[in-house]
């Protein structure tokens, strides 16, 4: 009998395209990925069952950790706004370095006497200064209360958004150090804010 | 014409010497494989690194706004929050309980939710609505406390809640159970 003859075919596929097209969508999520913001002090974000993701914009985190507070606010434009704000009411002067350099900062964790000092600092020295924290006084001293209020007023101005303000507080941290925050807030009529956490499944 | 002469030997004679055409094909296979283990990467460190908000609204602090509503306290039930992760809980009022204080620690156990659901379905019964919740956080108490409290109550669909200032007498409830 004859045999059907098989032809061999070479399983060598042509990889070109298939490796463009990996390369491309690498290439795209690279760019499109944020680089992850270092926080000034480590914390450990508490877990809780909440699915809501936190806005892409237009909010403001104050990292709560050791009994400090670090203030940042999301977006280029809107952080020199705030900083204006604060110059402004603080009876300061920034240089356009200076500016440029608190648009890159991410997050102040000093007093604002001591801002300027800090901002004139390069990166790497800056990583290595222990940042004592925003002040956050009950009495007249309180700058948290400002840097979150004159926030609120350069999101406005620069998005005519309300800007959302969320708490990353460490898991360990006491309870009255985040109930001076609050007050603070509250004490501008900020009665709703997120808490920053972490995914965990229920517990049946 | 300046070609590298590969072919080794020294060939003798005239003729031209021959170079062998190589495919200019490269196996691709490996490069694929390592495009997509780095798409892969990115893909799961952007999604899941997305931080999530846990909303929380705060009572108005408002002195001028006096249309408060006083609150029965059948319905009340009030948690406070002591040290090492443990809370208290009780209905009603501080000097006068309707239930005996209970203490439960909060995390992995499940007490709390337990007893959430338990009274709420009493209350619902006697009243036909929702059991109001009063957090009270002592300074004692850690942040983990509240988002764990806030999140116990999400679970179970709890839409009446507070956190609201400890008084010293519920202070003085958790000193006498060792939570302060």
């Amino acid at each position: 009998m004859a045999r059907a003859k098989v032809s061999r075919k070479s399983t060598a596929i042509d990889m070109t395209a298939m490796c463009d097209v990996a390369f491309l969508l690498l290439t795209f999520f690279i760019l499109s990925a944020k680089p992850k913001v270092q926080d000034p002090l480590p914390t450990d974000i508490p877990a809780s069952t909440t699915i809501e993701a936190l806005p892409e914009s237009d909010f403001s985190t104050l990292l709560v950790a050791q009994g400090k507070v670090f203030f940042s606010v999301e977006g280029a434009e809107v952080r020199l706004e705030t900083l204006r704000g604060m110059g402004a009411q603080y009876n300061m002067t920034f240089t356009p370095e200076e500016e440029k350099a608190f648009m890159s900062l991410d997050a102040v964790g000093v007093s604002i006497v001591s801002l300027k000092s800090v901002l004139n600092m390069t990166p790497a020295e800056r990583a290595g200064v222990l940042q004592s924290g925003v002040p956050v006084d009950t009495t007249d001293n309180n700058e948290l209360y400002q840097w979150v209020k004159n926030a609120r007023k350069a999101d406005k101005l620069v998005h005519q958004k309300e800007l959302r303000i969320a708490i990353k507080g460490d898991s360990k941290e006491e309870y009255p150090t985040i109930a001076k925050i609050i007050k603070t807030l509250q004490k501008q009529e900020v009665n709703k804010f997120g808490l920053i956490t972490s995914l965990r499944a229920v517990q049946k | 014409m300046a070609e590298l002469d590969t072919s080794g030997g020294g060939k003798k004679g005239g003729g031209k010497p021959k170079t062998k055409k190589q495919s200019t094909r490269v196996d691709l296979t490996a490069m694929v494989d390592l495009a997509f283990l780095l798409i892969t990467f990115f893909i799961l460190t952007t999604t899941l690194q997305k931080p999530k908000a846990m909303d929380l609204t705060m009572p108005d602090k408002d002195e001028k706004n006096n249309n408060q509503l006083p609150v029965p306290e059948t319905r009340t039930m009030t948690i406070l929050l002591g040290k090492d992760n443990k809370a208290e809980w009780y209905m009603g009022l501080p000097q006068n309980p309707l239930t005996a204080p209970a203490v439960v620690t909060l995390g992995k156990s499940k007490q709390m939710r337990e007893a959430l659901i338990e009274q709420n379905k009493k209350v619902l019964a006697a009243s036909g609505k929702e059991m109001i919740v009063l957090v009270k956080p002592s300074d004692k108490s850690t942040y983990v406390d509240m988002v764990t409290i806030m999140d116990e109550l999400n679970i179970v669909a709890n839409q009446q809640r507070a956190i609201v200032d400890i008084t010293p007498m519920e202070i003085e409830l958790l000193k006498r159970d060792n939570l302060y």
